[in-house]
Parts: C-alpha cells; sequence; structure tokens
C-alpha cells in the first residue's frame, strides 16, 4: 500500500473523519489520497487557523483535533497553535509534510526542521524515516496526545515516506516503555486528603482544567454537594462546576470574583483539583494563600509542586482520584453543613458584598459586559462559547455563567489573539446543530478573520461577536494603570467595517449601537443559521474589574 | 505561602532513554527552555543496544532538581531518570591533559605527577606528554591544579559517569 494511503487507512482505524488544513507540495500525496477515499478535510486559509480549528474540536468533544499542512512555511505557520494546545493539554495531532529524506539537511525548497523547532511546543514529535513506520507512529501519536496529560504531537512525513511502498499493518496496541502515565491515585494519598478534608474549618476546593478534560464535572459536583465545600475554577476550568451552583464562587486570580480570591486568602485547606497555580492564579507567591495547606490532584507529576510547595501530593487522572475520595468521604460521621456554616455564611456575605457589577453610562452607550449577559440570556447559557484575548475574554468568563463542561473554549496559558474564531469554526464542525458563538475583541479578530471565507465554504454558521472598543483594550487598561495614561500603540483607529468585512466574503453583517438592539440582533444571528458577524461598538475606556494586578495580592484587587 | 528554595546543591542524574535520532536535542532543548544549568553531560549506548544511557550533572536548589527529574521523565523517550547523588554511588571521569615539558627537571616532575595520579602516559614527544587519568571529581581537579604550573597545553574531559553501589540496578 502507498504510505498515503496508509496514512488514511491508520486515521479511519482511530476514528478520525474530519481534518483541517492547507495543502503544499510536499503533503500533495496525502491530500490526494484523502480526496480519493472521500475523507473530510476543511480548508483553512491559515495554517494557524488550521491549528486553532483542531483545538476547538477538541476542546468540544474530547477527541483529538486532526491537522495537514505542508512543509517550510507551513510547518512554522503552525507553531503557535501547538504551543497553545501544549499550554492548554488540548489533545491534536498535527501533521506535516516534509522535503523528501534524502534532500533534508540541504535547505531544500520548503525546508523546515519542524521537529527540531517543536521539540519544546509538543507533548511528542517525531520524523518518519521510512514508511514501515508510518503506521506504528500514527498509532503512538494519538495514544500520546490523548492520554495522560493531553496534549499536541506532531508527525512529519517525508515525501518519499508519503510517496513509499509496504504492505499495511495497523498495530493493536501501543507499549511505550518511557510513557505509562498513572490513572489512580495512590490509596494512602487519598485517605490522608480525606481527613484533610474532614478536618478542615475552611475548605476550598481550586478546581482547573483537569476536570473539563477528564470529564470529572459530576465527580465534583457530588463532593462539593456532600462536602459542602465552596468552588472556585480557574479560566480553563469554567464549566466544569456548575456556575450557578451555591457553592459556586466563580473563577479566581488576576480577574476573578473578589469572593473566590478573598475565600483563597482566608483559607486553610486548598484543594487544587487539576489546576497548576498559574500566576495569574497566585500572583505574589509570597503572600499567596498564607493560612492554608495544599493539596493537589494533577495526572502530571510536574504540574505539583512546580509553583507552591504541596503538602499532600496526589498523582492521577482526577475522575478516578475524585471518585476514590468521595467514596473515602461517605465514610466519614460528619455534619458537613453545620461545620461549615461559618465559613458558607462568611462567603455568601462576600457575595453580597461585592457582586461582579458595571455602571451602564447614562447616554445609552454599549457596556461591553451587558452584551456578554445579553449573549448568555439568549442562549440560556448552553451555546458552545469561544473567545479571543483580553478584556472580553475576562468579560465573557465573568458574565457567562458556565453551567456544563466543554462549552467554554479560551486560550488560557498562552493567551492566543486570533484563537477564538477558528476555535468556534472546529467546534462547529464538532456540532454543526449548536449554536457557537465567538466572543470576539476588535484587535483579535483581525489576527485571524480570513477564515471567514473558510466558515462560507463550508456553510457553518458560527457567530462572532465582536466587542468593538476601537483598541487593543486590555493592554490600554494596562497603559490607563500602570504607565500613567501613555497609550503607546494601542488604538486602533484604523479598523474595517466589520459589517462590510463579513459581506465581502458572503456572510452575514450586523451591528447593534444601542442596549435595546443587543437582544433582537441576537435572537437574528442565532435564527439566520449563517455565518455572522456582529459588531458591538462598546464604551472605549471601560475596565475589567475586579484586578489583581500581576505580582500582587488580595491587599492589591481592585475592585473598580 | 512562602517558596522553599533551599540552598543550591550539584546532583548527578542518571537518564536512560530510547536511542533514538534526536533523544539528545530534546534532553538539551528542555534544559535550556526551562532554564535549567548543565555542567556535564556524558552519553553512550548501554548493554542493550535500543538504551542510550545519559549521565548528566546539573545544579540547583530542591526545587529545581525536583522539576528536573519531573520535566525529564515527561519526555515519552525518556525511560527511567534516577537522581544518582540521593544514594550511594561511584562516579568517575576520564581526561586527557597534553602538557609541556622540555626541561629533564619538568619531564621527571610530570611523570613523579603522573605516577602519584596512577595517570597513564598515553603520548610521548621531546616536548610534550599526553596524560590519562581517571577518578572522581577531587581527583581530576587535584591532577590538574598540580599539573597546571608545569604548564598544561590542553585539557579534553568526558564529563562525569555514575553508577549505583551495591547490587542495585537502573
Amino acid at each position: 500500500m502507498q504510505g498515503a494511503d496508509i496514512f488514511v487507512e491508520s486515521l479511519r482505524r482511530e476514528g478520525v473523519d474530519t481534518l483541517f488544513g492547507h495543502p503544499g507540495g510536499a503533503i500533495l500525496p496525502i491530500n490526494d489520497a484523502l480526496y480519493r477515499a472521500g475523507m473530510r478535510h476543511f480548508l483553512t486559509r491559515h495554517e494557524q487557523g488550521a491549528v486553532h480549528m483542531a483545538e476547538g474540536y477538541a476542546r468540544a468533544t474530547g477527541k483529538p483535533g486532526v491537522v495537514l499542512v505542508t512543509s517550510g512555511p507551513g510547518a512554522t505557520n503552525i507553531v503557535t497553535g501547538l504551543t497553545n494546545a501544549f499550554m492548554d493539554s488540548t489533545p491534536i495531532v498535527v501533521f506535516t509534510g516534509q522535503v523528501p529524506t534524502a534532500a533534508i539537511g540541504n535547505d531544500a525548497f520548503q525546508e523546515a526542521d519542524i521537529v527540531g523547532i517543536t521539540h519544546s511546543c509538543t507533548k511528542h514529535n517525531t520524523l518518519v524515516r521510512d514508511v514501515r513506520e508510518l503506521a506504528s507512529t500514527i498509532k503512538e501519536a494519538f495514544y500520546i496526545a490523548s492520554t495522560g496529560r493531553p496534549g499536541p504531537v506532531l508527525v512529519d512525513i517525508p515525501k518519499d515516506v508519503s510517496n513509499g511502498d509496504c504492505e499495511f499493518s495497523y498495530p493493536e496496541s501501543v507499549n511505550l516503555r518511557g510513557y505509562k502515565p498513572t490513572v489512580n491515585g495512590h490509596a494512602g494519598q487519598i485517605r490522608r486528603a480525606a481527613e484533610m478534608i474532614a478536618t478542615a474549618e475552611r475548605p476550598v476546593f481550586y478546581a482547573g482544567g483537569g476536570v473539563v478534560l477528564s470529564g470529572a464535572h459530576e465527580e465534583l459536583r457530588q463532593l462539593g454537594e456532600l462536602t459542602s465545600i465552596p468552588v472556585t475554577n480557574t479560566l480553563m476550568g469554567l464549566g466544569g462546576f456548575p456556575g450557578n451552583h451555591e457553592l459556586a464562587m466563580g473563577m479566581l486570580g488576576m480577574h476573578g470574583t473578589a469572593t473566590a480570591n478573598l475565600a483563597m486568602d482566608q483559607a486553610d485547606l486548598i484543594v487544587a483539583i487539576g489546576a497548576r497555580f498559574d500566576d495569574r492564579v497566585t500572583g505574589n507567591l509570597d503572600e499567596f494563600c498564607v493560612h492554608a495547606k495544599f493539596i493537589q490532584i494533577d495526572i502530571d507529576p510536574s504540574s505539583i509542586g512546580k509553583n507552591v510547595q504541596v503538602h499532600l501530593p496526589i498523582v492521577g487522572d482526577v475522575k478516578y482520584c475524585l471518585r476514590q475520595l468521595l467514596e473515602m468521604l461517605r465514610g466519614v460521621q460528619k455534619d458537613w453543613r453545620t461545620a461549615h456554616q461559618d465559613w458558607l455564611e462568611q462567603i455568601a456575605a462576600w457575595k453580597v458584598a461585592h457582586p461582579l457589577q458595571y455602571t451602564q453610562e447614562p447616554d445609552g452607550e454599549l457596556m461591553p459586559q451587558f452584551v456578554c449577559e445579553q449573549i448568555y440570556e439568549v442562549t440560556k447559557g448552553g451555546a458552545i462559547i469561544t473567545t479571543e484575548v483580553g478584556q472580553h475574554q475576562m468579560w465573557a468568563a465573568q458574565y457567562y455563567h458556565f453551567s456544563q463542561p466543554r462549552k467554554w473554549i479560551t486560550s488560557g496559558g498562552l493567551g492566543t489573539m486570533g484563537y477564538g474564531f477558528p476555535a468556534a469554526i472546529g467546534a462547529q464542525v464538532a456540532y454543526p446543530d449548536e449554536v457557537v458563538i465567538d466572543i470576539a475583541g476588535d484587535g483579535s479578530f483581525q489576527m485571524t478573520s480570513q477564515e471567514l471565507a473558510m466558515a462560507v465554504q463550508y456553510d457553518l454558521p458560527v457567530i462572532v461577536a465582536i466587542l468593538n472598543n476601537h483598541s487593543l483594550g486590555m493592554v490600554r487598561q494596562w497603559q490607563q494603570f500602570f504607565y500613567d495614561g501613555r497609550y503607546a500603540d494601542t488604538s486602533l483607529e484604523v479598523s474595517p467595517d466589520y459589517v462590510k468585512l463579513a459581506e465581502a466574503y458572503g456572510a452575514v453583517g450586523l451591528r447593534a449601537t444601542e442596549p435595546d438592539e443587543v437582544r433582537p440582533i441576537l435572537e437574528e444571528a442565532i435564527r439566520l443559521r449563517r455565518p455572522v458577524v456582529i459588531d458591538f461598538p462598546v464604551k472605549m475606556m471601560e475596565n475589567v474589574f475586579p484586578m489583581i494586578p500581576a505580582g500582587g495580592s488580595i491587599k492589591d484587587m481592585l475592585l473598580a | 505561602m512562602p517558596t522553599e528554595n533551599g540552598e543550591v546543591r550539584r546532583h548527578t542524574f542518571a537518564v536512560l532513554v530510547e536511542n533514538k535520532f534526536g533523544v539528545l536535542g530534546r534532553i538539551t532543548g528542555l534544559f535550556s527552555a526551562r532554564g535549567f544549568n548543565i555542567e556535564s553531560l556524558s552519553v553512550a549506548e548501554t548493554e542493550d543496544p535500543t538504551v542510550s544511557r545519559i549521565t548528566l550533572v546539573t545544579e540547583g536548589n530542591a526545587l529545581i532538581l525536583e522539576q528536573v527529574n519531573k520535566q525529564l521523565n515527561r519526555l515519552i523517550d525518556v525511560i527511567k531518570v534516577t537522581d544518582l547523588s540521593e544514594e550511594a554511588h561511584v562516579d568517575r571521569e576520564l581526561v586527557l591533559i597534553k602538557v609541556h615539558a622540555e626541561a629533564e627537571q619538568m619531564r621527571s616532575e610530570v611523570l613523579r605527577l603522573a605516577d602519584i595520579f596512577r595517570a597513564k602516559v598515553v603520548d610521548v614527544t621531546p616536548k610534550t606528554y599526553v596524560l590519562e587519568v581517571t577518578g572522581d571529581e577531587g581527583k581530576i581537579r587535584a591532577a590538574i591544579n598540580l599539573l597546571k604550573p608545569l604548564g598544561i597545553k590542553e585539557v579534553v574531559r568526558t564529563g562525569k559517569i555514575a553508577i549505583a553501589r551495591g547490587q542495585r540496578v537502573l
């Protein structure tokens, strides 16, 4: 069988029916094989878009997203997406074309050492040097991407390999002696965790993206309800615990709710569940949670004890560890509700004292938070929401109360502008009948807006809601607070007319300028079932609050 | 909570890896990407030709040394990481030292020192000796320090290799 056909057959064995990519000389044999086999390939307008689409697809479904690009510039254009997927533990498998093996190292046309370039931004990568290794390399790539702490895997395929020929045999299983992820938590450690939880007075569950990735949202809800322990989510963890639950405190960290950050500060026990103590969560480590002991549950041992010293580490899959923990805690004779009464009352009081809030301008100028609230209400909290990176991302995280996992798709670790729109397209490909909305900023949207052509070509009814403040709002906010209002290079005074831009691509362009237009225009956009861009010109100088400045602590929190 | 950094220590790691194309690059890349130091590095095939063994000496506080161990383990091609400094082990390094020695008195002094360090003379010319010295870090340092005033022209070191004492194998 030809290498390119082995590729297609191997993907079929992995259950893949969708690829995102952009063709080129070195990868052509594979595009041709996909065409002959009738496998679905979405032609993106830039390779960065292809990776973010695969990420969106993977985050919405839990299955690895698949990317196919050519050598050289096709390969180097995917580095941002790979790094994004690596930081956010998103399972994707990326195939790059490569110049023929005999030409490697000769600075051939469209040659790039993509394996070397992506060593530090992939979970694993491989150059296939012989067509006989192609099937087993693909098998391993999917296994590595989707097990343990998920992540991006890159497979580089020289043209003579995809054109080569050998007998096809697909391995039944994978055995990598250097890769054996731990699934179950250590029973002794889980028992000690249960004891610490049972004796804590002011405990907090600090739940991250690992809850979503391992599908442990149900276990987390049960654990919260059993123990009456309040829950805060990281940005990546939103949807891992119902946002409207009485125990939910919302997001924590730099732009987290005051309640979540105050609770962390006052807690005597913090149970980190699939969360990695990112600097946007901790701020100044010397002043972070000074009263607390830490339990950390994570499938990746290197995430434990990296930023803060943990009193009780548990290595394992969050879902399995929480099940073990639940079982032990169910055996504890304790009236949890009464025991945590004072703590829960304190938290309720913080919620009343410091709600998320904004002031509606008397002149009727659109407020970005209001638009996010309206999106939440119109979709009844059920849409798949993606975002770009910046102020709009934080407002979406604050004002859209996610109650289910895999409905919130955002760039957390890397903070990649231009992520949300292609990610929305990827999610829409996975779920054609769902409402998918990219809550975007005008700065970010311009980084990958060319994918409008793809949304139109494949009739994907993605909605882009641009909170248009004619500036790079988050950077402008920092300039206002920390650079004495010197607004260097943050004004987007020349911008496209987004309605016309959408129309130029054959999509629908809409605009709402008054608060009472927002809801009907959103309803219309959803009803149309076509790619839609909605321009919401919003107040330019609005800032995201609360805010704990970078490297600060709870005592530096700005509420308004 | 305060971060506990502790004192900087030098540790020797034994790392078993897949004997494959590009694995060494992946490991050195990890060290530069994470800002870890490599003091010395030695790598070659083991008794199993599919496995290579790396002896790596690095420096850092307890937190960094733990991260070095964990980040190495995270690599798919890394089979096993052992911090040999946590247990009884033997380490050795081989050094080739080219010494300039022309005067009779100098030549006999070089040979006398070679004898003391149980070094072998592996090359000789009327103007130079090449000595092969094997030993632990302390011995190598002492040999170089004593030969330096006699006129060292060139030093080549293999980097440290290390093995656990007793019956234990990695």
